[in-house]
């Protein structure tokens, strides 16, 4: 899609990203970008530096060198609540919600930078702000209509299967209205039919409302049928960039995993 | 719009056909001007009960009317429904009928070859599906349905890349309709006007458990006058009552109270979100009553006692004391024997600080009466039942005679019998000791099926094909179908029904299939119930791993015979069950071994396992099964699951 508009400003651009952690270099001089309504994947074998980059963009990291603007805004210096609030949201590796909450409030809890009301109006819920809350309360419940989560709307997260707590984090994601969406391999430990949902609500949310998405992933199936196109990183370099079909027979993407393990470079070859 | 329609003078001679109110169209327009803006419909969507009233209940008709007038839907077309239950199945359904079209429901778990053949011969031009998941079923069956012209769509979610010729939303078919009802004001009042009672308002697929399933045809006539004569003997039910509609649409029980009570009497029904919340929603709403197939009250009765099984020492005492007193007080009254005021007073107590609570918890507090439909219901859960203080009554009937024919009356609750007929309905029982009758509801024949009608319908009877007989007082006693008596070698009579509702009524025993025709002794094939046997292994420390290996552990199979043995030391010793297997599969309507309301398809259960059959009474020891598993990948793999066949001498 991207090469399709080489006139259309990205959403995002990043520019020679360099992130060390004394003396070890996580990501180096990586450059890309994201346009409109597209959805990249990152591939790489373990500690290539995948998730660094997604911590650079919503500013959990600073990079010590490099320049990350999003939507014409240099981002590269903005604390992570100020990215927030231009509407950058991700999900975690691992699970990141409030445990002991229930799903509702876990959603809700994504609602909160939209929240206008000063605290002790929303505390009296009176006038305005309980017309705010109400509003709230109504995306909150798009969001699990679209996700499926009707029945488990009042359990507390701890409760749930590790595939519903996924679900649960992609909805709190979705609850800030985010303009990018960064998924730090948001199938991990799914049961077969769990992915094929998830792999339908990023497909959808790509379709219908031309999200812009940052996926990891490391199964090659859904990187290679999801993704528009694909940056393989290696020790924090890029070392491909482009469609799945390339990146898939690329020699230094296969020379990187068979470095690693002769399992997956077969996994990268057959697609699977 | 609608105001519009409503508001107009009509010419008298269709005032004057309106008034009859003999089709399901006539009573809607009466009871929109009725009720108004009385509620309807409750659908639970984004966490909240939306309330739809009968004004625009009629307005989403007339719109859905008018939509399929533009499609070009003649009189006597059939439209076939699937989905889960929504409004939207209503208006269409409805919205058919008022244009002189049929409804057609189909089960939303019926397999896409399946389906497309029923589809095809019930030779609909028009399909309502409510979501992906059954369009997908119908558009990989396309060639396979070259009269399908039409699939009306309700829930686009996920076909954002659908761009097939034959698929409409519903939105679209509405705003189809109002247009063309904009040109044509007069049209949707001059259209139901030209019904008549005697048309075909529905086609209801009746659960063979034999053949192939039939698709019976009821008139309004039918319908209405089978919901009047229900009424006659249940006069209880007011416009102020709840009901939830979570059965399938396709369901005849479904028909009779969500759309044909639900026009003659006015009260709410209600929609729960997903089919996963209906429980929760069942009890925010607390219904009436409620109409359902015996496998529900077998859920919620397996529910209870394995929470309480669960449950500490004393807990599990208190228990036993308040079910031992319940199962006292139900035993007298059904024996037709004063209860003494000590045992009542105790019951009281029983019920406040107990029953009550314990039915709450499963949402049926409100609930004035609650009937068993479909497969009869064991007394053992009569008992518990009745003797929490739920007035559970049975009700027998086929969908060929609209669904009810015979129901208890309340103070003559005996379980062992379906009751007595309803208002203007006949019954009796042939000298061969099958169950006949006659009503005004007693269905058209079967579309396109002339033999099986003629099978069914003699001189205005219908023919159930049903072994029974009447007891003194005039109630029904059913023993079984007719092909599902087993007679055994010695010559002697089984109803194998009787003994597998005793069998199952342990939370640990799914299914049972009792076998013996023309054999020594009686023999049963056992499904475990797999959450229940799953947690009481667990909780012994029994490792398994799936459902095939739990079903053959030796604990699991020494539990298993202990309980057959108790169920045994309740039999006549003819009737006992003197070896069984634990099947390592469970029945399933997707292998044909049940229908879609969980009967027993017994003549297909004895093809499919013939050869188990023969080693259970050749004497052997154990058998070895055959079975082929497709993984999710596609990949294929052949199982070998050894049974063993555990034998039973007298205790």
């Amino acid at each position: 899609m991207g090469q399709e508009f080489p006139l259309v400003e990205a959403v995002l651009s990043v520019r020679g990203l360099t992130l060390r952690f004394a003396g070890v270099v996580a990501v180096d001089g990586l450059s890309f970008t994201l346009q409109a309504g597209e959805l990249l994947g990152i591939i790489g074998p373990n500690g290539a530096g995948k998730t660094s980059v997604l911590n650079c963009i919503n500013g959990f990291y600073h990079p010590q060198s490099g320049r990350i603007t999003f939507m014409g805004h240099d981002i590269t210096h903005m604390p992570p609540h100020r990215r927030a609030s231009l509407g950058i949201a991700r999900t975690f590796q691992n699970i990141a919600l409030y445990p002991h909450m229930t799903v509702l409030a876990n959603i809700l809890s994504g609602r909160l930078i939209h929240m206008r009301r000063p605290l002790l109006q929303c505390g009296l819920y009176w006038g305005l702000a309980e017309r705010e809350v109400l509003s709230h309360r109504k995306r909150v419940e798009e969001i699990i209509d679209f996700l499926e989560i009707e029945a488990y709307r009042d359990h507390r997260v701890a409760e749930l299967p590790y595939g519903i707590q996924k679900k649960v984090e992609l909805g709190r994601a979705l609850a800030m209205e985010p303009r990018l969406l960064l998924l730090d391999e948001p199938m991990a430990g799914m049961t077969v039919e769990e992915k094929l949902d998830m792999a339908r609500y990023i497909l959808e949310l790509r379709e219908v409302r031309g999200l812009p998405m940052i996926l990891i992933e490391h199964d090659m199936g859904v990187v290679m049928d999801l993704c528009d196109r694909l940056i393989a990183m290696d020790y924090g370099r890029k070392i491909a960039e482009g469609p799945p079909q390339e990146i898939q027979s690329h020699p230094d993407v296969i020379r990187a995993y068979l470095g690693e393990e002769h399992g997956l470079a077969e996994e990268v070859a057959s697609g699977r | 719009m609608s105001a519009q329609v409503l508001i107009q003078e009509p010419a008298p001679a269709i005032a004057a056909s309106l008034a009859a109110l003999d089709t399901f169209p006539k009573r809607l327009v009466h009871n929109a001007e009725r009720f108004g803006e009385r509620v309807a419909f409750r659908e639970k969507e984004f966490g909240i009960w939306q309330e739809i009233t009968w004004r625009e209940y009629l307005e989403h008709v007339q719109a859905c009317a008018g939509g399929l007038l533009a499609l070009g839907m003649r009189r006597g077309e059939v439209i076939v429904l699937i989905g889960d239950n929504r409004p939207e199945l209503y208006y269409v359904a409805m919205g058919a009928q008022a244009i002189g079209g049929i409804s057609c429901g189909m089960y939303q778990d019926t397999l896409a070859e399946q389906l497309a053949e029923l589809i095809d011969f019930a030779d609909a031009r028009f399909v309502f599906c409510e979501d992906q998941e059954q369009v997908d079923k119908i558009l990989a069956q396309e060639e396979r349905l070259p009269k399908v012209e039409r699939i009306i769509v309700e829930d686009w979610r996920g076909m954002w890349r659908y761009r097939h010729p034959k698929l409409l939303s519903f939105r679209d078919l509405e705003a189809m309709g109002r247009d063309l009802l904009r040109r044509e004001p007069d049209r949707f009042l001059s259209e139901v006007a030209k019904g008549r009672g005697d048309d075909v308002a529905i086609f209801c697929l009746t659960s063979g458990t034999t053949s192939l399933p039939k698709l019976a045809m009821l008139s309004h006539r039918n319908l209405l006058a089978q919901g009047e004569n229900f009424l006659a003997v249940e006069p209880h039910i007011s416009p102020q009552d709840e009901f939830v509609s979570f059965l399938p649409f396709a369901w005849i029980g479904e028909q009779m109270i969500s759309y044909t009570l639900h026009q003659i009497v006015g009260f709410t029904v209600n929609f729960p979100e997903e089919p996963e919340t209906v429980q929760r929603d069942f009890r925010e709403i607390g219904p009436h009553f409620m109409f359902a197939p015996a496998r529900i009250y077998e859920g919620i009765h397996s529910a209870v006692t394995v929470r309480m099984l669960d449950a500490g020492w004393i807990r599990r005492r208190i228990y036993e004391a308040a079910m031992r007193i319940a199962g006292r007080v139900v035993d007298l009254e059904a024996a037709g024997q004063p209860v003494p005021w000590w045992l009542r007073l105790l019951w009281k107590v029983a019920y406040w600080t107990f029953y009550r609570p314990l039915l709450d918890k499963v949402g049926l507090v409100r609930m004035r009466v609650a009937w068993n439909g479909g497969a009869s219901l064991g007394p053992d859960y009569f008992r518990f039942f009745r003797g929490l203080g739920l007035n559970l009554k049975q009700i027998y009937g086929q969908t060929e005679i609209a669904g009810i024919s015979c129901v208890h009356r309340d103070g003559q609750v005996r379980f062992w019998t379906m009751g007595s007929p309803i208002a203007n309905t006949e019954i009796r029982v042939t000298e061969e000791g099958e169950i006949i009758s006659r009503s005004p509801s007693v269905f058209l024949g079967y579309y396109k099926n002339p033999e099986a009608t003629a099978r069914a319908l003699r001189d205005g009877w219908l023919y159930s094909g049903d072994t029974g007989a009447l007891d003194p007082s005039g109630d029904v006693i059913l023993f079984d179908r007719t092909d599902d008596m087993l007679t055994l070698a010695d010559g002697s009579r089984v109803p194998p029904r009787v003994v597998e509702d005793m069998l199952k009524f342990t939370p640990y025993i799914a299914q049972a299939m009792v076998l013996g025709e023309g054999r020594p002794y009686l023999a049963a094939i056992l499904n475990i119930d797999f959450h229940n046997v799953g947690k009481w292994a667990e909780d012994r420390g029994i490792p398994y791993t799936s459902y095939m290996d739990l079903s053959q552990r030796p604990e699991v199979l020494d539990l298993l015979e202990r309980l057959v043995r108790e169920t045994n030391a309740r039999l006549q010793p003819g009737w006992r069950v003197r070896a069984f297997v634990s099947l390592y599969k469970e029945f399933h309507p997707d292998d044909d071994e049940l229908t879609r309301t969980r009967k027993l398809r017994r003549r297909h259960i004895l093809n499919r396992y013939r050869d188990l059959v023969e080693a259970i009474y050749a004497g052997a020891e154990r058998f070895q099964a055959t079975v082929t598993v497709r993984y999710e990948d596609g990949r294929e793999a052949t199982l070998h699951p050894v049974m063993e066949i555990r034998r039973l001498r007298d205790p």
